[in-house]
């Protein structure tokens, strides 16, 4: 197969194949990305309720609307690469990852938006009954929303780029679960899983803006929920695109490196 | 003693395997602590909002963080491993070998592999809980001590008797490797107490899959905020589901075959 059109229409098909035999492990999919968001909207709810309605800005239903969107923002831009890669390695197969005619990003691409354009109507579905169950309230404005869909696939760029790069570590250790572990610790807190960054101490804000987080999930919930003014949009527009080109330099450079530490160890 | 003694040889058994790889302690001690710090992290900026959530004060939410920790590590130590291997050896028939040992097979398979790397948690959980205490001091009373224990106990049995009932499907489904997750995943929600969530999900962590029993429940004694009344019937539905499980567990081996009858 020479085209790449080719590659991901059969990398689609591939994935639904799997999809559809795996239908428990779909359900405990849902389950989890489900849960997260849940739990946390049902902690701040919690707090805002006993501070007589809201919390810094957000009142139940503003939380309700920011956790929604996170949780659909979320699936547009997640990613298992750095699991994925921690196992081929493990189990010796990223040689034949290595020994296929097109560079393995595109296959991992093709899984990952062939698994999500799936997976997307459940996941529309849970938001719609956690809207009914919520009543999330939104304030966006008409242009806030048309900002959304170029900043949420820059996110969905940024966060495949910055992870498949991070994924790349696997080739120089086998024990990347504890780095895997951090970085997701980082995400949780400085991308805005755990708590609007608003309500986070402003150092820590701070560290979530200047590091790439911010921009992977937190800015386009923030344009969502209506938060940012025009000039904030385009400055973040701009700090996901700078981050992207980031990301694809040093993913060519930990490539380069990095296949030629594996191949010299003779695997 | 019988069983206490099995389960010390599984578990010299166990450690013999791990000693050899030390660097895997030190992995788990650094990703116990890692979830540890993020816990308390999530704790800090929550009541930097409010002295209270839903009721619980910070100490008795750090306590629920304890528990959490201790609940999670007993069950990922022995309970998760033991299990996953059962439903393994269902599927590929060496369920045999377990079947013609002259104990239990039910007890067997419960205890038959340990990671003892993931008495970081526990231990860590002893910790936290210490800490929660020595702030929460003068309210904890011999009868919260009780109260806590038959808890602790009553829910560990729950929860033992919810795994071995997920497990015990392989004996239907045979291909059910993932299904141990669904408790994983649902134990996220084990990290705040049940009471904050809406209803429904109130009801489904404790009756469906029994969170609120493992972890809320326990936690809820030290705060002096159980009722002897609950601590009779989470004892009640221990008992219950225990002979339930077991029930299940004799039914599913008979439709067992086995890799060569």
């Amino acid at each position: 197969m020479r085209s790449l059109p080719g590659l991901y229409a059969q990398q689609f098909r591939t994935s639904l194949a799997v999809m559809l035999q795996y239908r428990a492990s779909l359900l405990i999919w849902l389950i989890s990305h489900l849960l997260e968001p849940l739990v946390y909207l049902s902690v701040w709810s919690a707090v805002s309720a006993g501070r007589g309605g809201s919390v810094g800005g957000y009142d139940a239903h503003e939380f309700a609307a920011y956790f929604i969107c996170l949780m659909l923002v979320n699936h547009v831009t997640y990613t298992w690469i750095m699991w994925e890669y921690e196992y081929r390695v493990r189990h010796g197969s990223l040689s034949f990852a290595l020994l296929r005619p097109v560079h393995p990003i595109h296959a991992d691409l093709a899984d990952n938006l062939s698994s999500k354009i799936i997976t997307l109507p459940l996941i529309l579905a849970a938001a719609a009954v956690l809207a009914v169950l919520f009543r999330p309230s939104f304030h966006a404005p008409a242009w806030a929303a048309a900002a959304f869909v170029p900043s949420v696939l820059l996110a969905l760029a940024l966060r495949f780029l910055m992870e498949w790069t991070l994924a790349l570590a696997a080739f120089w250790t086998t024990r990347v679960s504890a780095l895997n572990r951090v970085y997701f610790v980082a995400l949780l807190f400085l991308s805005g899983q755990m708590a609007p960054l608003s309500l986070l101490p402003p150092p820590i804000r701070l560290v979530a803006t200047v590091l790439p987080f911010r921009w992977t999930t937190s800015f386009p919930v923030e344009l969502l929920m209506g938060t940012l003014t025009p000039s904030d949009a385009l400055v973040g527009l701009a700090a996901q695109a700078g981050w992207v080109l980031a990301c694809a330099v040093a993913l060519r450079l930990v490539w380069r490196a990095g296949v030629r530490v594996f191949t010299a160890v003779g695997a | 003693m019988r069983y206490v003694r099995l389960l010390w040889t599984f578990f010299r058994v166990g450690a013999m395997g791990e000693m050899a790889y030390r660097a895997n302690f030190f992995i788990q001690l650094f990703e116990s602590l890692l979830e540890l710090a993020t816990s308390i992290a999530g704790l800090a900026v929550i009541f930097t909002y409010t002295d209270r959530l839903g009721g619980w004060t910070p100490d008795q939410v750090l306590a629920l963080v304890g528990v959490f920790f201790l609940v999670g590590g007993a069950i990922r130590f022995v309970l998760q491993p033991s299990l996953e291997q059962l439903i393994e050896s269902v599927r590929d028939g060496t369920l045999d070998f377990t079947l013609v040992k002259p104990e239990d097979a039910q007890l067997v398979a419960s205890i038959q592999r340990v990671e003892i790397w993931k008495l970081t948690d526990v231990v860590l959980g002893i910790g936290v809980l210490a800490v929660a205490l020595a702030r929460m001091g003068e309210h904890v009373g011999l009868a919260q001590a009780v109260q806590f224990a038959a808890a602790l106990v009553a829910g560990g049995v729950i929860v033992y008797s919810f795994w071995i009932l997920l497990a015990t499907s392989a004996f239907w489904l045979v291909r059910v490797e993932n299904i141990l997750v669904v408790f994983q995943s649902m134990y996220e929600a084990g990290r705040w107490p049940v009471s904050i969530y809406p209803g429904w999900l109130r009801f489904g962590l404790t009756f469906v899959v029994p969170v609120g029993f493992a972890v809320t429940v326990p936690a809820q004694a030290l705060g002096g905020h159980l009722t002897w009344p609950v601590v009779g019937g989470a004892a009640a539905l221990a008992v219950g589901l225990f002979v339930v499980a077991r029930l299940v567990w004799r039914l599913g081996l008979r439709r067992y075959q086995g890799a060569s009858s």
